[in-house]
C-alpha cells in the first residue's frame, strides 16, 4: 500500500551476499549508531509497552461514561483528574488513548503477518520453481497490485462486513502481493549469487540450496519491510475506521474511529481530534524510522 | 519505440481480465451472495428473486461471466442502491472533481517536492538537508485525513483564509460545460468563480498531495546524490562541461528514473488519499461518494468505483512505463 | 576541497626531494605540467585521516610520455583526480601545487578551469562502461565537447563527431553518432572516450589504466591507437597503470609510487634494465618468464600494501622488504638521483646497480 509499496521499489532488491550471522551482528552495530534508528526503537517500544499494559497505565476504564459533565457543545478540557479532558460522550481521553494502542498493535501485527506469511509462501513458490509457476504467481500479484492498496483494502473490508476481524484480514490481504514480489525478486538475486553456484558445483541437493541457503539469505528486505509494513498497517486501519469500516461497537477506542468523530465538532473541540491523530503519527514515525534504520543496516552495499 | 508501446498496452490486457475476473469472483464470495451486492442488505425475498432472474443468477458460472463481461464491456456496473442511478452516470458527474483535485495535488508534490530533493543533495548535511528529511518524514508518518482535519481546523475554520467545504461557494451561480470548475470559469467568462474554485482546491490538494511531495522529495534527493556519484559525471566534469549541463543534462536526466516510478506509484496513494481527503471537506468527486456507498454498504458503487479507480491506476501506470521508454533508451532497445 | 598553494617544509636538516622528470626536458624548456608536493588527504567524520597521496612532485614536457605504476592504494588514480580538481568536495583537502603551463589548477577559479577540462587537459578513465552516459547517445556526448570548447554549431559538430571516431577506429563512424553505450562493446567504448579526449587537441591526455577492465587483445589495439594519436600530434600522455607491460612498451619515463609517494623515477629502459628501489625490483621479479625452467617458484612481494609504515617515521616499504636495514625505520628517505640525473630514487639500501647497459636494445 502507500509506504511499502512504494519503499519496496525505491529500495529495489539488495540481498545479502555473506552469511546470515555476520550480516546480523555488522547491522546491530550500525543500528546501534544511527540516531534515527534509536528514536524509532524508543517510540516503537513505547507504543508496544503502553499497548500491553495499558490495564495499568490508563487511569480510568475506556468506557467509563461521566455523564455530569456532558452537555452539548461543552467539551472540558484537560483537567487535573483528567489529564487530556473528556470525549463527546463523558469518558477520559487519556485512557481510551492508551487502550486503542492496543487495538492499533493488535491490528498492525496481525494483518503483517496474514500478509507476510502468505505473501512469503507464494513468494518461495515463485522463487523456488520458477517458470510457469513463476509466471503465474507474479500474474496475480500484479493483478491484485493493480489496485491501489487503500482501495482494495475498502473493497475488501466493505464486502466482509463491519467487524475488527474484516479490517485485519482486508490489509492482511493488500501486503500479499507486496511481500510475495519482494521475496521472489530477492531469491532470484540469491539464486545467482556465487554462493549458491558453489553449493551447485559441490552437488548439494537444490531443495536444499533453495531451501537452507537462498531462502534465509532473501529474508533481510522481508524483515524491513514487515516493520514499514506496520507502519502502514497502522495509517490504513485509522482510515478503514475512519470510514466506518472497523468493529460496529462505538465504545471501542480505535485511533482512527476516535478522530472521526470528532468531524462533526472539530470547532469546538479541537484538541479531540489532536490526541488520536498524534498517537498514529508517533506510533507511524516509530515503526518507520525503525524500518529505514534497518534497511540501511542490512544493506550490503553499505558494508565496508 | 512504437513496438515498445504496443508491447506495453497489449500488457494490460491480461490485467484488466484479470481484474475483471478478481471483481467477478469477489461479489460472489460476498456472504449473502451477489444478490446482497445488488440490493443491499434489507432486500425482500422478492426483490432477490426478481434480480437473481433478471441477473441470470442461477444459470452456471461461466455464463454468469460472459453476461457480466458484456455488461462491464459496455460500462455497465449497475445501479446505485442509494440513489438509484446508473453507477456510471454517478461516476461520469463526479469524475471530473477527484481528477482536478487529484491532479492539482501531484503538481503540488512535484514542484516542490522535486527542488526540494535536489536542493537537500546538493547541500547534503545542511540545515535545508536536515530540515527537508525531517519534514518528508512527517509527510510519511501523518495520514492523510488527519493532515486534513489539521488544515482545515487552522486555516478555515480557526483563521478563515480559506473555505472548509465545498468545490464552490453554493451561493453563487454558476456555470459547469465541462465539470473542471476552475477550467470552467475561464471558459464562461467568469474569472471570479474560477477564483473561488481554486480556494476550494487549495486545502484538499495541499492536504492530498503531501504525502507524494515526501516521497519525491525523498527519492529525488536519494537520485541525485547516487548518479552524482557515477562515474560519467566524473567524465562531464572532466570534460569541462558548465556545472549547469553536468546538473541538466547528465545528473538530473538519470535520476528522472526512479523519480518518474515514485510519481507513477504516488498515484495510486492519490486515489485512495482522495476517498479520505474528499470527505473531510466534503468536495464531491468519486472520493466522498465512495465513502458514502461504504456508509450505506452501497454495493455496486463500491465495486464500480474501485473497477474504475483501479483502471486509470493502471493506465497512469503504463503512461510511466512508456515515459521510461522515452527516457531509458536501455529499455527501448531491449 | 581546500586549495591552498603552502609547500610541506622538509623536516629540518633534511635534504629535498628531487623532481621527478625535472631533468627530461630538452635544455631550457619549461614543463607543461609543474606537480609540486601535492597531498591528497581524505577524511570524514568519525574515521582517522587517510594520506592517499603524500607529497608528490613531478614535471612532464610536452611531447613526454610518462608512466606512472603502483598497486591499488598507491595513490596514483588519486594524484591525477586531484591535479584536476575532480575528487569533489566533502572531506578532502588537497594541498600543494599543480601548473600547467604556468597557471596553477588547485588555485583556478572553478570557470576557468572548467574550460581548460576537457579543452587543453583530457581524461581518459579506467571503465568506459559506467564512465559514459548511459541515456545520451554516443554522439550527443562527443558533440556537446566540440560546441561547448570548440564553438561549432550542431552540424559542424557532428560532421567532426564522426570524423573523430572514425580516426579512432571505428567503422560506420556516422551511424554509430546515434548508438548508446550499451550498444557497443568494451573496446569501442574505450575508443569514443579517446575520441571524446582528443576532439580539441589537448596538450595534455591522461589516461588511468585505460586498458584494465579490456580484453588482452582489445587492449593492445587501444594502447596502439593511443600511441599512434599521441606521436602524430605531439601531445604529452600521462599513462596511469599497475601493469608494467603497459609501460614498458609506451613511456619514455617512468615513475614508480608506493603509499601515496614516487619511490623511484628513471627512463623506460633503465628502469627495466635495472630497477634500484626493492619494490621495484620485486614487481618485476614477479613478473613469471617463459624463458625459466619448469618448476621455478614464483617470487611475490611478500606482505600485503596494509602492511606499511606512515612515511614520517620511516620507509613505508620497510615491512615488506628483503633489504630492510635499521635506517629504514629512522626517518623519511629523501628521492635522489643515483647514477644519472633522470634515475630517481627513494631508498637508502638499494639493490646494487649493474651499470649501463651492455648493449643497445636490452629491455
Amino acid at each position: 500500500m502507500s509506504l511499502s509499496q512504494s519503499e519496496a521499489v525505491e529500495s529495489g532488491v539488495s540481498a545479502p551476499e555473506e552469511a546470515r550471522g555476520g550480516l546480523a551482528r555488522d547491522a546491530l552495530r550500525r543500528l546501534r549508531r544511527s540516531p534515527s534508528a534509536i528514536v524509532g526503537a524508543v517510540l516503537v517500544t513505547l507504543f508496544v509497552l503502553v499497548a500491553i499494559f495499558a490495564p495499568l497505565l490508563a487511569p480510568y476504564s475506556p468506557t467509563e461514561q461521566d455523564l455530569s459533565q456532558i452537555r452539548p457543545g461543552v467539551f472540558p478540557g484537560p483537567s487535573a483528574e483528567h489529564l487530556l479532558g473528556l470525549d463527546q460522550l463523558g469518558r477520559d481521553e487519556l485512557s481510551r488513548l492508551i487502550y486503542g494502542a492496543r487495538y492499533s498493535l493488535v491490528i498492525g501485527i496481525v494483518s503483517v503477518t496474514i500478509g507476510a506469511s502468505i505473501g512469503i509462501l507464494f513468494g518461495l513458490i515463485a522463487g523456488a520453481f520458477g517458470g510457469w509457476v513463476d509466471g503465474l504467481i507474479m500474474r496475480l500479484t500484479d493483478i491484485m497490485l493493480a489496485v491501489p492498496g487503500l482501495l482494495l483494502a475498502i473493497g475488501i473490508a466493505a464486502l466482509l462486513g463491519r467487524s475488527l476481524t474484516s479490517v485485519m484480514i482486508a490489509i492482511g490481504v493488500v501486503n500479499i502481493p507486496i511481500f510475495a514480489r519482494l521475496l521472489r525478486g530477492s531469491m532470484l538475486a540469491q539464486r545467482e549469487s556465487d554462493y549458491a553456484l558453489a553449493a551447485t558445483a559441490l552437488g548439494v541437493k537444490r531443495w536444499r540450496i533453495v531451501l537452507l541457503h537462498v531462502f534465509p539469505n532473501s529474508l533481510a528486505p522481508v524483515i524491513v519491510q514487515a516493520t514499514l509494513a506496520l507502519a502502514t498497517a497502522i495509517i490504513d486501519a485509522a482510515g478503514l475506521a475512519f470510514l466506518g469500516l472497523g468493529s460496529p461497537d462505538p465504545s471501542i477506542p480505535e485511533w482512527g474511529r476516535m478522530l472521526a468523530e470528532t468531524n462533526a465538532f472539530l470547532a469546538n473541540a479541537p484538541l479531540l481530534a489532536l490526541w488520536p491523530g498524534l498517537a498514529i503519527v508517533l506510533s507511524v514515525l516509530g515503526f518507520y524510522l525503525l524500518g529505514e534504520a534497518l534497511r540501511e543496516a542490512l544493506d550490503p552495499k553499505l558494508r565496508r | 519505440m512504437l513496438k515498445f508501446v504496443v508491447r506495453r498496452v497489449l500488457l494490460l490486457v491480461p490485467i484488466l481480465l484479470g481484474l475483471s475476473i478478481l471483481v467477478f469472483l469477489f461479489v460472489r464470495a460476498l456472504p449473502g451472495g451477489p444478490e446482497t451486492a445488488l440490493l443491499g442488505e434489507n432486500a425482500t425475498p422478492e426483490r432477490i428473486a426478481q434480480v437473481r432472474e433478471a441477473y441470470g443468477l442461477d444459470r452456471p458460472v461461466q455464463e454468469q461471466y460472459f453476461s457480466y463481461m458484456e455488461r462491464t464491456v459496455q460500462l455497465d456496473f449497475g445501479t446505485s442502491i442509494q440513489t438509484r442511478r446508473a453507477v456510471t452516470e454517478e461516476i461520469k458527474q463526479r469524475f471530473p472533481a477527484t481528477v482536478e483535485l487529484a491532479v492539482t495535488a501531484m503538481l503540488f508534490a512535484i514542484t516542490v517536492g522535486i527542488p526540494l530533493g535536489f536542493v537537500a543533495a546538493r547541500r547534503y548535511g545542511s540545515w535545508i538537508d536536515n530540515l527537508s528529511t525531517a519534514g518528508s518524514l512527517l509527510g510519511i508518518a501523518v495520514p492523510v485525513f488527519v493532515l486534513a482535519f489539521l488544515l482545515k481546523y487552522v486555516f478555515a475554520i480557526k483563521l478563515g483564509w480559506l473555505p472548509s467545504q465545498g468545490r464552490e461557494d453554493p451561493r453563487v451561480f454558476t456555470e459547469h460545460p465541462t465539470g473542471f470548475f476552475v477550467l470552467d470559469g475561464l471558459l464562461t467568462g467568469n474569472p471570479s468563480a474560477s477564483w473561488d474554485a481554486l480556494k476550494h482546491l487549495i486545502l484538499p490538494a495541499v492536504a492530498l498531495g503531501t504525502i507524494p511531495l515526501a516521497f519525491l522529495t525523498r527519492i529525488t534527493r536519494a537520485a541525485v546524490l547516487e548518479v552524482g556519484n557515477e562515474d560519467y559525471v566524473r567524465t562531464a566534469e572532466a570534460k569541462g562541461m558548465t556545472r549547469a549541463v553536468v546538473t541538466r543534462r547528465h545528473i538530473l536526466r538519470n535520476a528522472m528514473l526512479p523519480i518518474a516510478t515514485v510519481i507513477g506509484l504516488q498515484t495510486g496513494l492519490l486515489l485512495s488519499g482522495a476517498v479520505l481527503t474528499e470527505t473531510v471537506f466534503a468536495f464531491g468527486g468519486i472520493g466522498s461518494f465512495m465513502a458514502q456507498a461504504v456508509f450505506t454498504r452501497d454495493f455496486p458503487v463500491i465495486q464500480g468505483g474501485i473497477l474504475f479507480l483501479a483502471v486509470v491506476f493502471v493506465l497512469v501506470n503504463l503512461l510511466v512505463d512508456i515515459s521510461y521508454g522515452v527516457l531509458d533508451p536501455r529499455v527501448r532497445t531491449r | 576541497m581546500r586549495r591552498t598553494t603552502e609547500q610541506r617544509s622538509a623536516p629540518a636538516g633534511a635534504r629535498p626531494d628531487a623532481v621527478p622528470g625535472a631533468t627530461t626536458g630538452r635544455g631550457g624548456s619549461v614543463p607543461l605540467l609543474k606537480v609540486r608536493d601535492l597531498t591528497v588527504t581524505f577524511g570524514s567524520r568519525g574515521r582517522s585521516d587517510v594520506r592517499a597521496v603524500d607529497g608528490v612532485s613531478l614535471d612532464v614536457f610536452a611531447g613526454q610520455t610518462v608512466g606512472i605504476v603502483g598497486e591499488s592504494g598507491s595513490g596514483k588514480s588519486v594524484t591525477s583526480l586531484a591535479a584536476l580538481g575532480l575528487l569533489g568536495k566533502r572531506g578532502v583537502t588537497v594541498t600543494g601545487s599543480v601548473e600547467f603551463e604556468g597557471d596553477d589548477l588547485l588555485t583556478m577559479p572553478d570557470d576557468e578551469l572548467r574550460a581548460l577540462r576537457g579543452r587543453d587537459v583530457a581524461m581518459v578513465f579506467q571503465d568506459p562502461m559506467s564512465a559514459l552516459n548511459p541515456v545520451l547517445t554516443v554522439g550527443r556526448q562527443i558533440t556537446e565537447i566540440l560546441t561547448r570548447h570548440r564553438d561549432m554549431d550542431r552540424r559542424e559538430a557532428k560532421q567532426e563527431a564522426a570524423r573523430l571516431l572514425d580516426s579512432v577506429g571505428i567503422a560506420d563512424a556516422t551511424r554509430r553518432l546515434t548508438s548508446f553505450p550499451h550498444q557497443l562493446s568494451g573496446g569501442m567504448r574505450q575508443r569514443v572516450m579517446i575520441a571524446m579526449a582528443l576532439a580539441c587537441s589537448p596538450r595534455l591526455l591522461i589516461a588511468d589504466e585505460p586498458t584494465t577492465a579490456l580484453d588482452v587483445t582489445i587492449s593492445a589495439q587501444i594502447l596502439e591507437l593511443l600511441r599512434t594519436l599521441v606521436s602524430d600530434t605531439q601531445t604529452a600522455l600521462v599513462m596511469i597503470t599497475h601493469d608494467l607491460g603497459v609501460v614498458a612498451g609506451l613511456c619514455d619515463q617512468v615513475h614508480v609510487m608506493y603509499s601515496g609517494r614516487i619511490v623511484e623515477s628513471a627512463p623506460r629502459k633503465v628502469l627495466f634494465a635495472d630497477p634500484a628501489h626493492p619494490y621495484t625490483h620485486g614487481l618485476l621479479a614477479s613478473v613469471p618468464r617463459l624463458d625459466q625452467p619448469r618448476g621455478t617458484p614464483l617470487q611475490p612481494i611478500p606482505g600485503s600494501p596494509s602492511d606499511t609504515l606512515p612515511w614520517s617515521r620511516g620507509c613505508a616499504f620497510a615491512p615488506r622488504c628483503s633489504r630492510q636495514v635499521d635506517e629504514c625505520l629512522g626517518g623519511p628517505p629523501v628521492l635522489e638521483p643515483v647514477a644519472a640525473q633522470s634515475h630517481l630514487l627513494r631508498c637508502v639500501n638499494p639493490v646494487p646497480l649493474q651499470g649501463p647497459p651492455a648493449a643497445e636494445g636490452t629491455p
